[in-house]
């Protein structure tokens, strides 16, 4: 049954697995997903209807299809690819797609009297966007992408399908090793919360700090 | 600038010398099948403070819209110094004008909201500061200093680092009319703008757009359930109603005795 030793013995191995590949994973397509969901979110209110349609086509194709399947596809289509920038890429522009309906409800949330204040004032585009609504849709937005963040982490051991050696995939083959699964899962378990937690008090508090 | 771009001439006001302020011609707005203004001709002259009363739904919020282009024309052109606002005649033939066109004019009409539209993001100055700088190229230090004088002229310039949401409507109104002001406006569009305010606001707010007609040859249109207001500070008083101009003239006489019995049933319901 439960072996503390073997519990001990698998924290060290699944610590490394997870700052060298879970962790990095999530950072590097956090930031992706998040730069990226924006600029749909403003394309598609910019953009001309003609244009608008075929991208919120793709998007509610890549949103309504399993991650795993991208991951597979852009694994075997792309195979000069290591499979961690495999994982960062799908992982990124998977969860963009949910990023950009985020951001949408945040710009959405922004009255109108601000775009015509705006107007009145002769801003230009650019300076509307970037000085006037995004402050304020983003400050709406945060909380929404920190918990799509936090979704994307619970989903990186979807990574097993391309073969990146990451924390669950470890914590199986050290349960493979010696014959018991349940100290090396609970290990794995642990950290994601350990993990997530504090990420979801953080985004909190950062909310706080961009009240006015 | 081709012959055809200038303005047709509408019979209506003299204005003292040269071209209107501002020139409506057979200004049509539909709102899906509703028609809001049909066939509106007015002018407005240089530095003239006109007032428009009417029933609510009787076109003179729209008129405002139109002019800051918040709104879609639908037909007809608006002329600001003679220069096209949105649309212009080119060989005979009604064409819209691209939008860096559109700002170029637009830059000389300012607005003040019935909600009063502050940037909820920055600071009081920072909402003064904004447009001189990015579309008048203003340095920020010219910028800053000039918004410090107008926001001392508002009354607010021990406020100018709070946020709006720490100001009362009243306060956040006149930061609101120094707003527009920094970009030394030709014309003012003035929208209900005491609507939003508690009554005991109102008088701190009117004080201070006195003060702008009293100091200035800035040309005003204003949109006001304000009788008194009104009467102080216009030259001309049009009464709209269904989206007609049904009478006008100066307020003394307006609101004195008008000729209409749709003018004094209406003042006598607001008075």
């Amino acid at each position: 049954m439960w072996d503390t030793s073997l519990f001990i013995e698998t924290l060290p191995v699944l610590i490394g697995a997870f700052l060298k590949i879970t962790l990095v994973v999530t950072v590097l397509s956090s930031i992706l997903s998040a730069l990226l969901g924006l600029v749909w979110a403003i394309a598609l209110r910019e953009l001309p209807a003609w244009a608008a349609a075929p991208l919120r086509f793709v998007l509610d194709f890549i949103r309504m299809t399993p991650l795993p399947v991208h991951l597979l596809v852009i694994y075997y289509a792309f195979n000069n690819l290591s499979p961690m920038t495999v994982g960062v890429l799908v992982f990124g522009v998977h969860y963009s797609t949910y990023m950009a309906e985020s951001y949408r409800a945040g710009i959405d949330s922004i009255r109108k009297g601000q775009w015509e204040a705006a107007t009145a004032l002769s801003l230009p585009a650019s300076r509307t966007w970037r000085a006037v609504i995004l402050p304020q849709a983003i400050r709406n937005t945060l909380p929404s992408l920190g918990n799509w963040a936090i979704a994307m982490f619970k989903d990186t051991p979807f990574l097993i399908f391309i073969s990146v050696p990451e924390m669950v995939t470890e914590a199986r083959q050290f349960g493979g090793q010696h014959f018991s699964y349940v100290e090396a899962m609970t290990v794995a378990g642990l950290l994601f919360l350990v993990a997530s937690y504090p990420t979801a008090v953080l985004m909190r508090k950062l909310e706080k700090k961009l009240a006015y | 600038m081709p012959t055809d771009q200038t303005p047709g001439s509408i019979p209506g006001h003299e204005n003292n010398g040269g071209v209107p302020r501002i020139q409506f011609e057979d200004v049509v707005k539909r709102f899906g099948s509703t028609t809001v203004l049909d066939n509106l001709n007015f002018n407005v002259g240089r530095g003239e403070r006109v007032t428009l009363i009417g029933p609510s739904g009787s076109g003179k919020t729209t008129i405002l819209r139109l002019l800051m282009t918040l709104e879609h024309l639908t037909d007809g052109y608006i002329w600001v110094d003679g220069d096209p606002l949105t649309h212009a005649r080119q060989d005979g033939k009604r064409v819209e004008l691209k939008s860096k066109q559109v700002a170029q004019v637009r830059k000389r009409i300012g607005m003040v909201f019935q909600q009063f539209n502050l940037f909820p993001n920055m600071t009081v100055v920072d909402n003064v500061i904004e447009a001189p700088i990015h579309v008048l190229g203003q340095s920020k230090e010219q910028a800053r200093e000039n918004a410090l004088d107008l926001l001392d002229k508002v009354g607010l310039s021990h406020r100018v680092d709070a946020h709006p949401s720490q100001l009362s409507g009243g306060q956040q109104q006149r930061v609101a009319i120094a707003r527009a002001m920094a970009m030394d406006p030709e014309i003012l569009l003035l929208d209900e703008v005491t609507s939003a305010l508690d009554p005991e606001l109102v008088g701190d707010v009117l004080a201070v757009l006195k003060d702008v007609a009293a100091n200035t040859d800035i040309t005003m249109l204003i949109v006001t359930h304000e009788m008194q207001f009104a009467q102080d500070v216009s030259d001309r008083v049009m009464m709209f109603d269904s989206g007609h101009i049904i009478e006008e003239g100066h307020p003394d006489k307006i609101f004195s005795e008008p000729d209409h019995d749709r003018t004094r049933k209406f003042l006598q319901a607001v008075l």
